[in-house]
């Protein structure tokens, strides 16, 4: 029989003072190896504060990065201004993906449908804006009023002969995951599902990177000093031209396996590209993440060089980290991020800090990541999905988190508690990934947890 | 940055909007429940909604911001959102633990024809406490509206009217931070006036750093005093859009008098406050209030002449852009260009009578209600300006044209500590006046050459 987290934390009383819904309990549990599996993937509790956005958020998190793609909602202005600019994904060319466009249904589209709007807005798209694709969000009410998207799309495509690809997004048909899975099936149809001639294979895909504050550059670089070309980021700081090379690629990385897994095993079922998880965050899983793509691309002079260029970085970053180290030592840490890859890495990169973690949640954590966040922390984290505002408040005052890490709605929760806090999500201040990103995260996370504001509390 | 803005003309448009000046009406609707004390604000809808108003909210005001949501599922919007509101309801009130919950619709949920009454006239309630509700979906109006039927929510299912008046002055404050909140409270403190703000975020939008994290903050309108608006001597609404419907839902439901006026922004602006608050409480202006008056027309000469004929743009919210709108005109500055997103209301008309009041013709000055940053773009290109007023949304702009911001309104997503600020008032006209002459002579002194640096301006 598994045990309850109050019984196994010793904490009883603490824990079940505050009252907490019983469908919550289930997602829920501890570190080790005793506490009961969590919960996750479902969806939110009515009633409940959920941190976890929408479906169509999902979806437009995903594929907004595409920096010459054409992305209209089809919903009401508020889908729109909300994710207008909303990644931080930055770009080496086009910008066209950082306006918002929307067709901004009114009362009269909702009785006499909207259809004939999203066809002008489509046409004034490619009129204006010549793009290369089109993708259209349907929102909530969209389907709800019968708005046939897919025919207004292909009606679309066929005048204009450009691609113009639905994204069929109600908020209300799942969570955040579920748009994930909507954006590679848009990206599929996109890029198309013919294989390429394995001979030509060449070079390598990164999936689940946004290219927030330009992240993938970094990586990107080390990986050409290595001598691997990457053909595409999916889908940061991509374009069109080069998703549609996407196809070619030996190999796919996949970073944030939350919102990328399900098109990297379409892209193996139906291009015949393998992959391999990877994450740049930490100097342990840089590396490692390093190394298994040399390898994986089985040249071994290239492994060599891989790996001698990755004890040369740690040789650089010993001095460094062992600097912050002595200033962090001891500290406690909590996480609430997006996909469970983070929450592993962070995990990882807090230990490398002398930082233990005494809390551990995500919005969209697999089973899988659960398993291995709850090998990796002490018996005494808790370990929870989709967590609300007030369990994040309890669980932090209870274990005496110094910091958290987190997104926008979690940093002034952290600040009222008294907690430091490094924003690890859209609003990054800084590159967080690669080497480089240990230097900036090590500083970030002493520089909150160690201000001198915290005196005046 | 904008690349995409056509730069030869201004384009027709039909059918796309493209950069929002506005979003949706749950927002706003958040908003001002927030601005009642111990009320849960509640999202009809599914749940990526309420995770987009609380993360918006807390981008501007950097501050957590707490509403919850019915999470609507796939069957919800076939079979009506009835069951998920019953089990939001009891969850709530069982976890959470409010004295109101403030029901407001979405674009989901008002199409699909929930019937809000019915559904809550059904509830069993814990003893006490009350769900009340507004319609706010997301294709009518905007966020501004939004906040305005919540206000009149409040007063139509909580104010209640005995026999015995309070003699109190009920001051809806309009959509503006908790800063020109507070300021607005200094002058009817002056007047030593009995009143009752609602909505009031002060102390909710801005609590103070304690260490703790309070569900409900001390702040926000006492539901006891909400209850008793029945009572109320008198009205005074500042803002059209935002106020109005509040005053005029209390005249109907209980004959309570009102006087509507523009938000107290710059001279005039702050005048007709005074002017009514003397009126009210049959006090002649304290001579502190006289003097702060003075103090801002001493500063506004002194800088008047590196501020006069400069260009101006000024976007945002439609009662704060005609408050800015005259205080440029005061300062002797052109407003150029003069738009919001949100529809109705008359704003034309209305900018028209105040370019009239300041001998502007109406060729001088480009105005426009429901439109977005996209044509304001554009028609700046055709004819540059000097300044860009309003919120952070100009921010592309600004970088794309070269043309410095001064951020006011809402939202300023990319700032610190202007929530608190006031921009209302003398000193909140004090304070407008100081970013705009920095602004522009900061630049001056930029752009300069050398040999005309100077000193002393």
């Amino acid at each position: 029989m598994t045990r309850t987290i109050a019984a196994h934390t010793g904490k009883a009383t603490s824990l079940m003072a505050v009252p907490m819904l019983d469908e919550r309990k289930k997602s829920i549990s501890c570190g080790g190896g005793s506490g009961h599996s969590i919960a996750c993937g479902k969806e939110s509790t009515a009633g409940a504060m959920s941190q976890r956005a929408c479906v169509f958020c999902g979806a437009r998190v995903v594929l907004n990065p595409i920096t010459d793609a054409f992305h209209i909602i089809h919903g009401p202005i508020g889908c729109s201004s909300y994710t207008w600019d909303i990644r931080g994904s930055l770009t080496s060319g086009n910008d066209l993906f950082r306006h918002s466009f929307c067709t901004d249904m009114n009362d009269m589209d909702v009785v006499f449908g909207g259809e004939k709007k999203l066809a002008r807005a489509i046409d004034q798209a490619v009129s204006t804006h010549h793009p290369k694709v089109i993708f259209v969000y349907a929102t909530c009410i969209a389907g709800v009023i019968g708005d046939d998207v897919e025919s207004v799309c292909k009606a679309a495509e066929q005048r204009h002969q450009i691609r113009c690809i639905p994204v069929q997004a109600p908020g209300f048909s799942g969570h955040k995951a579920q748009g994930y899975r909507l954006a590679g099936d848009a990206i599929m149809a996109l890029i198309g599902t013919r294989p390429f001639p394995r001979a030509k294979a060449h070079g390598i895909n990164i999936l689940g990177d946004f290219n927030l504050a330009g992240e993938q550059w970094i990586v990107k670089n080390y990986l050409k000093s290595l001598g691997i070309d990457v053909v595409t980021g999916i889908t940061g700081d991509s374009n069109c031209a080069e998703l549609m090379q996407a196809p070619q690629a030996q190999l796919n990385v996949v970073q944030c396996a939350g919102s990328m897994i399900a098109l990297a095993r379409r892209m193996e079922a139906d291009l015949n590209i393998p992959y391999i998880k990877v994450s740049f965050y930490g100097i342990e899983d840089t590396s490692t993440s390093l190394v298994h793509i040399a390898q994986a691309l089985g040249n071994p002079d290239i492994v060599d060089r891989t790996k001698r260029f990755c004890q040369f970085q740690i040789n650089q970053l010993k001095p460094i980290v062992k600097r912050y180290k002595s200033q962090l030592s001891g500290k406690k840490a909590a996480i609430f991020v997006g996909g469970g890859f983070k929450a592993i890495s962070l995990i990882k990169q807090f230990r490398e800090l002398g930082i233990q973690t005494v809390m551990v949640g995500t919005q969209t954590g697999s089973a899988e990541d659960y398993d291995v966040i709850r090998s990796l922390v002490h018996d005494d984290c808790v370990v929870l999905d989709d967590a609300t505002a007030t369990e994040l408040e309890k669980f932090m005052t209870e274990r005496g988190a110094d910091i958290l890490v987190g997104g926008v709605k979690e940093r002034p929760l952290a600040y009222k508690l008294g907690v430091a806090f490094c924003d690890h999500n859209h609003e990054r201040k800084h590159p967080l990934a690669g080497y480089v990103g240990v230097r900036n995260f090590a500083e970030e996370i002493n520089a909150s947890i160690n201000s001198p504001v915290w005196a005046y509390v | 940055m904008l690349d995409a803005t056509p730069r030869d003309s201004v384009m027709e448009r039909k059918g796309l909007v493209s950069n929002p000046c506005k979003t949706c009406q749950p927002v706003g609707a958040i908003y001002a429940a927030l601005g009642v004390h111990g009320v849960m604000p509640h999202s009809h809808g599914s749940q990526g909604c309420v995770a987009f108003h609380r993360m918006f909210l807390t981008r501007h005001f950097k501050e957590p911001a707490m509403a919850s949501t019915s999470a609507f599922t796939e069957g919800a919007s076939v079979f009506g959102g009835g069951a998920n509101l019953k089990t939001a309801v009891k969850n709530i009130f069982d976890i959470y633990n409010p004295e109101v919950i403030a029901v407001h619709t979405t674009c989901l949920s008002e199409t699909i024809g929930d019937d809000l009454h019915s559904f809550i006239s059904a509830l069993e309630l814990p003893k006490g406490k009350r769900v009340i509700y507004c319609n706010t979906p997301s294709y009518v109006g905007s966020h501004v509206t939004g906040f305005s039927s919540m206000a009149a929510g409040f007063v139509n299912h909580l104010a209640e009217k005995s026999n015995e008046t309070t003699g109190k002055l009920f001051v809806i404050p309009g959509f503006v931070n908790p800063g020109d909140m507070r300021e607005m409270k200094l002058y009817l403190d002056a007047f030593d006036i009995d009143y009752t703000m609602m909505p009031d975020t002060t102390d909710v939008m801005d609590a103070p750093m304690t260490g703790n994290f309070e569900l409900f903050p001390k702040g926000g309108t006492p539901l006891a005093e909400v209850k008793r608006l029945g009572d109320a001597a008198h009205t005074i609404a500042l803002g059209e859009w935002a106020s109005e419907p509040c005053a005029n839902a209390l005249k109907r439901k209980h004959d309570v008098n009102f006087d509507v006026l523009g938000l107290p922004i710059g001279l005039a602006g702050t005048d007709a406050y005074v002017m009514a608050l003397s009126k009210f409480s049959a006090k002649p202006v304290p001579r502190e209030i006289d003097n702060l008056r003075g103090r801002l027309v001493d500063s506004m000469l002194d800088v008047h002449q590196y501020l006069s004929a400069k260009r101006v743009a000024i976007a945002g919210d439609p009662d704060t852009v005609l408050g800015l709108l005259q205080f440029v005109l005061e300062c002797g500055m052109i407003p150029a260009y003069v738009g919001t997103g949100t529809p109705g209301g008359n704003f034309e008309a209305k900018v028209d009578t105040i370019l009239e009041k300041y001998g502007v013709a109406q060729d001088d000055c480009w105005r426009k209600s429901e439109t977005d940053y996209f044509e304001l773009h554009q028609r700046i290109i055709q004819n540059p300006v000097d300044l860009l007023l309003g919120p952070s949304l100009w921010k592309q702009i600004a970088k794309a044209e070269d043309i410095p911001l001064v951020r006011c309104g809402f939202p300023i997503l990319d700032r610190y500590i202007h929530p608190l600020i006031p921009i209302v008032g003398y000193s909140g006209a004090l304070h407008l006046l100081q970013m705009i002459a920095d602004t522009l002579m900061d630049r001056q002194d930029a752009l300069c050459e050398d040999q005309d640096l100077e000193f002393v301006m």
